[in-house]
């Protein structure tokens, strides 16, 4: 069995494990212990479940688990299970998510704290497996944190973070924690991880707030709420989001304390009296890191903004930490249609409205898995002007 | 060969893992094409996702490769804006019965002018291996580790609950298919063929079964044809209902 190699009993550096994304993700998983995980098989997200459906058939863990008809029915099973009383999970991908969209207003709506690993894939048509972040994207505004990770270590990480950050009293939302398709799901690295009791301690024991079948407190879950109360609860619904990032950077110092990791809303790399600012999500932060010492050694004052979070999104912090920069170059893997830009740079824009005279430009890269290499990353820091610029399309 | 003209020879091999069966119903469908003299023009595939979602372009036919599991509302929309046009669809178990199931039993309901092509591995393929909705009880796959516990779907209930057209065959018995694939093709309604078709790579390997030739030879003994077009094909039996 794979989880040998990761016994529980052993500390210190026997933690370390050769992953890739997924397997990563799978442990995180197996050590959170749900109670309740429904999916459906989807490329490049499928191994995640898979392989924790053989620690439910070993028993290492103690989860029900359903291979549910498709991903809607995933998120629906996922969000009952969830307004049951359970701890309850999923995994899925591209079409999947937008197989769930509906769904995933449900899970924001209802307030069940479901933390969700996404692998970030292209989206159809035409079908394409690998990574851009259209996918989660397509999802921003549903009511769910996005928590993003540059590898198959934050994966795992953010993964143990998320259960605790989405069942925190001030925030009962869910949250998906995203990886890069293929990139980070399929690349093997080496993770540090924890020991089972010590991840089990972490997230703890799940007491939900309010379920169904508390006879002492009988609740009902998604009434009819017309013109008296829905704005109301759509308010409620955005008030967690603004006591997120004190939440997340509260869970990521006591995880922090663990691991001798840093975990805030975003990380930043030769930042501080950087000139050239690189604004980006995911894997691409590992290419940024290995040009931007290049580009130091020249002389050019480069920089590394990589968001972990992208909802809530820390606009705040992005003026305080980049602001003062002369240009910035935001790094979109996705396409906006809107004829202005892509999504990541219409917000970094906003957070810098009236705080910043950087110039922003605005390049969106990689989609359907296009690599950016050292190269193109060197050039889309030359770039410059308005508009939205193709970085490493042909014709 | 008459069939050859519905193909593209030139995309050949095809990108199927060795043994699969997904091939054998290709050169079926193109065969039962050329032997009703159908025109090529006027010929439409549409598919969803999955192994057998890619048949579709090993056709000199216009397809259209849509999503996972909408391959039978697609269909739809395309027959009823062109109703003059041959609309076939290829499906596979994953994408018919499980994530697109609601759309088989409503289009049955419609008995719009359709040909289904399902070809039922048993087995989401394209994944890896994991248990799909006509896997059968006890059968061990990726994600029922320890044996499969839902019962698998009945493809022919659904069809026949609204009466439609259902035959079922193999693809180790292809003169049947073939029959059944022309007799789905000049049938005025809707109308599935169901092929019990083997993925040695990502589920008959796990099964025990050492190769292709071996899953066929299973379905030779444990499938009987049934002659002449019955009410229903009873558990085992392989033939046309109408």
């Amino acid at each position: 069995m794979s989880e040998t190699k990761t016994e529980t009993s052993l500390k210190g550096v026997k933690n370390l494990a050769a992953l890739t994304g997924n397997e990563a993700v799978a442990q995180a998983l197996r050590q959170i212990n749900p109670d309740v995980i429904a999916a459906y098989p989807i490329t490049p997200a499928t191994e995640i479940v898979q392989i924790f459906s053989t620690y439910v058939s070993d028993g290492l863990v103690n989860t029900e688990f359903v291979a549910v008809e498709s991903e809607h029915s995933a998120m629906s099973a996922t969000i009952g299970a969830s307004a049951a009383g359970a701890r309850a999970m999923t995994a899925t991908s591209s079409q999947g998510l937008a197989l769930m969209w509906e769904m995933l207003y449900i899970a924001s709506g209802l307030r069940r704290p479901i933390v969700m690993p996404v692998v970030n894939r292209a989206l159809s048509s035409p079908i394409n497996i690998h990574c851009d972040h259209s996918d989660t994207m397509g999802a921003r505004d549903a009511g769910w944190l996005h928590i993003f990770s540059e590898d198959a270590q934050e994966a795992y990480d953010n993964t143990i973070q998320a259960i605790r950050i989405s069942e925190h009293p001030d925030i009962q939302l869910p949250t998906m924690v995203t990886m890069d398709g293929f990139i980070i799901s399929h690349g093997m690295e080496v993770v540090k991880m924890l020991d089972d009791d010590v991840v089990r301690d972490f997230v703890g024991t799940y007491k939900p707030d309010t379920y169904l079948l508390d006879v002492d407190k009988p609740v009902t879950m998604g009434g009819l709420d017309f013109t008296d109360f829905y704005f109301e609860h759509r308010r409620q619904l955005a008030e967690p989001m603004e006591a997120a990032p004190g939440v997340v950077k509260q869970i990521g110092e006591e995880y922090g304390k663990l691991t001798g990791r840093k975990f805030g809303l975003y990380e930043g790399y030769m930042l501080d009296d950087a000139d050239y600012v690189m604004v980006l999500l995911g894997s691409t932060a590992g290419t940024a890191k290995t040009i931007i010492p290049e580009l130091r050694a020249k002389g050019i004052k480069a920089g590394l903004l990589k968001l972990r979070m992208f909802r809530p999104f820390p606009a705040d912090e992005i003026a305080d930490a980049a602001g003062r920069a002369k240009k910035i170059v935001v790094m979109d893997r996705a396409e906006g249609f809107n004829a202005v830009g892509g999504p990541l740079c219409a917000e970094v824009k906003a957070a810098l409205y009236g705080k910043s005279r950087a110039e922003v430009v605005n390049a969106v890269y990689g989609l359907g898995g296009r690599d950016l290499g050292p190269d193109l990353a060197r050039a889309a820091f030359d770039l410059s002007g308005p508009g939205v610029i193709h970085l490493g399309v042909r014709g | 060969m008459p069939a050859r003209k519905y193909l593209r020879p030139e995309r050949l091999p095809t990108y199927w893992c060795p043994g699969c069966g997904d091939g054998l119903v290709v050169k079926e469908l193109a065969g039962a094409f050329g032997d009703l003299g159908m025109d090529a023009s006027n010929t439409v595939l549409v598919s969803g996702i999955g192994c057998a979602a890619r048949a579709p372009g090993y056709f000199l036919l216009e397809s259209v490769h849509g999503l996972h599991g909408r391959a039978v509302p697609i269909a739809e929309g395309i027959k009823t804006a062109r109703p003059e046009l041959n609309v076939v669809i290829f499906s596979g178990d994953g994408d018919l019965l499980g994530i697109g199931c609601n759309h088989l039993v409503h289009a049955s309901r419609r008995d719009t002018d359709l040909t289904v092509v399902l070809i039922d591995n048993q087995i989401y393929g394209m994944t890896g291996g994991q248990k799909s909705p006509t896997t059968a009880l006890g059968v061990k796959t990726l994600t029922s580790p320890d044996g499969n516990t839902d019962r698998p779907v009945d493809c022919q209930a659904l069809v026949k609950a609204h009466g439609s057209f259902y035959a079922r065959a193999t693809t180790f018995h292809l003169p049947l298919l073939g029959k059944a694939l022309r007799a789905a093709l000049t049938h005025r309604g809707f109308a599935v063929v169901d092929v019990r078709s083997q993925c040695p790579v990502n589920f008959g390997k796990r099964l025990g079964f050492k190769n292709a030739y071996e899953m066929l030879m299973h379905f030779k003994k444990a499938y009987r044809p049934v002659a002449g077009e019955v009410d229903r094909l009873g558990p085992g039996e392989i033939g046309i209902t109408r």
